[in-house]
């Protein structure tokens, strides 16, 4: 299956079964519980991401807290 | 009216086609607030003050730590100790004593963030921590303001210039701030002192694009940077209908502080 994942093309395994929720595990994203996901352009309630699955041609962004300024 | 030698001190401006005799004197009668005296707001200060915006508020409670001076470059060794606001208010007022720097020695809270925000046209965050970014979102969404919005860690910077009501907010993309010690902060996980430099003057530059009106704002993207990558990446947004604060049905109508999200980046030093 191929995504797009921060811009950058990327294939992933088949998985009929993979949500968003999944994607982060099994990528292993950083600050898994907090990220914040974009899913072709629209930014994805959390409450969504167990339910949404993952489809061919996805653009995914994920977006990080960055919480420093000092 | 600008003076003779103001006409010779902004004169690399006033040739500009976008700013002009006309531009500068809209930046003279500017008046921009910038929250946080640390390692944003260090540059942002000074190049807005250069710049001659007319009116600069700086807002931090603290005082000027040895820690500070690898990255907070309005800071300079002999003002450890000083109230940062004092120091930047020296270093901004030396570069351009036309400014009238207006100077906030406080924390801002739900209690004094309207009053502090009214008298400003633009709103900079260069605070260090979530409680404050909620803080500056929802007080500039709530009364209109437009600000830009900045953070960094390690080697990575983020910012995005929120028109409230127009483009899409910090609530938007984070509907609520991440649980307290979550997120590491720069004093634990560490910033590379140049970052703050190139966050900051993105920031300083979109306060001088809104004062003169001209050019596109880095609204409705977000505009990563990696500084070991050496990359920037701009990711399109839009408006998040169940936004909190600007949302369809908002449930955040009047400003309060994110109490889970209190840390202060430079209070766990102390």
């Amino acid at each position: 299956m191929n995504i797009t994942i921060n811009g950058k093309a990327t294939t992933i395994a088949e998985n009929p079964g993979r949500t968003i929720d999944s994607l982060l595990e099994e990528l292993d994203v950083s600050q898994r519980l907090y990220v914040t996901v974009e899913l072709n352009g629209d930014i994805l309630d959390r409450p969504a991401y167990e339910s949404t699955p993952v489809n061919e041609g996805d653009v995914i962004e994920f977006l990080y807290f960055m919480g420093g300024g000092c | 009216m600008l003076t003779e030698s103001q006409i010779e001190r902004y004169s690399r401006h006033i040739i500009l086609k976008e700013v002009g005799g006309k531009g500068q004197q809209k930046l003279f009668d500017g008046r921009v607030l910038i929250i946080g005296a640390g390692g944003l707001g260090a540059p942002i200060a000074l190049y807005l003050a250069a710049a001659g915006v007319g009116t600069i508020g700086i807002a931090d409670a603290d005082d000027v730590d040895l820690s500070n001076l690898q990255r907070q470059v309005i800071h300079f060794t002999q003002d450890i100790g000083k109230p940062k606001v004092e120091s930047a208010r020296e270093k901004m007022e030396s570069i351009n004593p036309d400014v009238k720097v207006v100077t906030y020695k406080e924390w801002i809270s739900a209690a004094n963030i309207a009053d502090i925000i009214a008298g400003y046209d633009f709103i900079i965050d260069g605070t260090d921590n979530f409680a404050a970014k909620f803080l500056i979102n929802d007080a500039c969404v709530l009364a209109g303001k437009p600000y830009s919005h900045g953070g960094i860690l390690q080697f990575d910077g983020q910012t995005i210039t929120i028109k409230p009501n127009e483009s899409a907010c910090y609530r938007c993309i984070f509907p609520e701030p991440p649980p307290r010690e979550a997120i590491p902060t720069c004093s634990q996980a560490g910033v590379i002192g140049v970052l703050p430099g190139v966050l900051g003057t993105i920031q300083a530059t979109e306060a001088i694009k809104y004062l003169l009106g001209k050019g596109d704002l880095l609204t409705n993207r977000l505009l990563t940077y990696s500084a070991l990558r050496m990359k920037f990446r701009e990711i399109p947004l839009k408006r998040n209908s169940s936004c909190p604060v600007c949302g369809d049905n908002p449930t955040i109508t009047e400003i309060k502080d994110e109490l889970d999200a209190l840390t202060v980046c430079d209070l766990n030093n102390k």
